[in-house]
């Protein structure tokens, strides 16, 4: 920060300088949406105020808590589910060459198939249904996870192996103990990777597979396409929903973990 | 001579198998652009239970490959490595390795680092804890065993090193220029630890250094191995018998040190190496 907040405390000086950049990005945005709200007479471009009393309406209805907690419950089963076969396939390709050569070109394949691919087959499958929507959020998200641990541990000093092998680790217990916490910090950008896939790839499930009944914040959406202001309300909370997560789950993990191995630049 | 002998028959020793030995030891590395170089060549040398000994010699002289094979991470192009008269098949605790950089675990504290060496070779639990205390006490870290390996200066990270490869009580402690990249002062700290380090274990650890610093040669070893320009070969053997602990101002290790400079000085300058 420029010496203009000399005056200014420390962690006031911190929440300056992290919190208002992004929060002057929002304000634009809002200001030009606004302002194109204005100058349009059109019904299908709402001013922000319309739109924030829609979010008001559907908080107070309760219909939009409702379906963020589904919504969030169905994620974090397929995104743990994801991440464990993620991490699993990418700990044994980095143990096993051939089976690296051998599964590798397959998993980056899926990584590059669009998700929403998959939504047919899915409902082919697991018919219009739950399980429809977490395999495709699974199949969305595991790859992700998968390649960044197969990148992360090889990229594990070799120094740290070696310290563990002259220590007497061997086999398993030098990957439990010593390689894969040594690559932990390139998980992490796997984790937070395989959070982005996920959260999308849910949403184009639900928005999609609309199962008599179903609730969560893609069948909110796929219910709304009449009313604009709750459409663009419940968009709004879906984006909000996937940044908080990202920033205060995952960015403040990596911070610490980070931290600990004095990674960060101000540590 | 009298007290420093220039020789490479080792003198009688008690019968009995020797610590570590090589037999025409040589190594090859293969270099980033695919070309493979000799980095010693021929090496065979003995080392007994409890002795201390350093290899000497100018840097690329393949004494870092000689190490990596008695630390059981590097195969020999040819010759044999032996501990206790067996053939050296792989690493293990039994030989601990101290490497020019430290080595710490980063996503463990010092404590943690030091318990983990514990763990591996199944020390458990109070027990576990008491030795990594005292391990670090006797380095004189016992008021940071709490921190991070990134908090510690870098003397104190080659201490903390130090204290993990001899908490595990290994039989042989292999240094691979330990405090290579060290200031001349916490260098000179470190000697001293090792030095008393080795008089504590009173000949049930033997440790082999490799130095290109011919003061801290002669400082802690009983035998010095001097290498010729690579690829490396044995020169010569100089048996220091200086009483310990040792101090670098004493006058017999000042005359030792500069008969292997000159020796060191010759040999770089000769023709063709």
């Amino acid at each position: 920060m420029p010496c203009s907040c000399g005056s200014w405390s420390g962690p006031v000086r911190r929440v300056a300088h992290e919190v208002l950049p992004p929060l002057a990005g929002i304000a634009g945005v809002i200001v030009v949406w606004a302002l194109v709200a204005a100058v349009t007479t059109t019904a299908s471009i709402p001013t922000p105020l319309a739109v924030w009393d829609a979010l008001i309406d559907g908080l107070r209805a309760g219909t939009i808590q409702e379906a963020a907690l589904k919504t969030l419950i169905r994620l974090a089963f397929s995104f743990v589910v994801a991440v464990v076969i993620g991490a699993g396939l990418g700990v044994a390709l980095a143990l096993n060459e051939f089976l690296r050569r051998a599964v590798r070109p397959i998993i980056v394949a899926l990584q590059i198939t669009p998700f929403v691919a998959w939504v047919p087959l899915a409902i082919v499958w697991f018919g219009i249904s739950e399980r429809a929507v977490v395999f495709v959020t699974i199949v969305g998200a595991f790859p992700a996870m998968a390649l960044a641990t197969l990148q992360a541990i090889r990229q594990v000093p070799p120094l740290y192996e070696r310290a563990g092998r002259t220590l007497g680790a061997r086999g398993w217990t030098l990957y439990r103990r010593i390689v894969v916490p040594a690559a932990l910090p390139g998980m992490m950008a796997g984790l937070q990777q395989a959070w982005g896939f996920a959260w999308k790839a849910l949403m184009a499930g639900e928005l999609i597979v609309v199962t008599a009944g179903a609730t969560g914040l893609g069948h909110l959406l796929a219910g709304q396409e009449h009313d604009v202001t709750a459409l663009l309300a419940t968009l709004g909370v879906i984006v909000a929903l996937g940044v908080a997560v990202d920033y205060l789950v995952f960015g403040q993990l990596d911070r610490r973990i980070r931290a600990r191995r004095g990674l960060l630049p101000d540590a | 001579m009298s007290d420093a002998t220039a020789t490479l028959t080792p003198p009688s020793r008690e019968a009995g198998i020797p610590k570590l030995s090589v037999e025409g030891l040589t190594v090859e590395r293969t270099l980033a652009n695919g070309e493979r170089i000799v980095a010693a060549r021929d090496v065979s040398f003995d080392i007994d239970a409890g002795e201390f000994v350093c290899l000497l010699g100018p840097s690329g002289c393949g004494k870092t490959s000689i190490l990596n094979v008695l630390a059981g991470l590097d195969r020999p192009s040819a010759g044999r490595a032996l501990l206790d008269g067996s053939p050296i098949e792989g690493p293990g605790p039994d030989r601990a390795v101290l490497f020019q950089d430290p080595a710490l675990f980063p996503w463990l504290s010092v404590r943690a680092n030091v318990e983990l060496a514990l763990e591996l070779i199944a020390v458990g639990g109070v027990d576990r804890r008491d030795r990594a205390q005292t391990a670090l006490a006797s380095v004189g870290l016992a008021d940071v065993a709490d921190a991070q390996p990134h908090e510690l200066s870098a003397g104190m990270r080659q201490r903390a090193a130090l204290a993990r490869a001899l908490a595990c009580e290994p039989a042989v402690v292999l240094g691979d220029e330990p405090f290579g990249v060290l200031d001349a002062q916490t260098r000179e700290l470190l000697q001293n630890e090792v030095q008393r380090a080795w008089m504590g274990s009173s000949g049930r650890t033997t440790f082999l250094f490799i130095t290109h610093n011919v003061r801290e040669a002669v400082l802690l070893a009983d035998r010095v191995f001097v290498m010729s320009a690579r690829p490396g070969r044995l020169l010569e053997e100089f048996r220091i018998h200086a009483p310990r602990p040792r101090d670098l101002d004493d006058v017999l290790i000042g005359r030792v040190v500069s008969e292997i400079h000159a020796l060191l000085l010759r040999e770089l300058e000769r023709p063709g190496a």
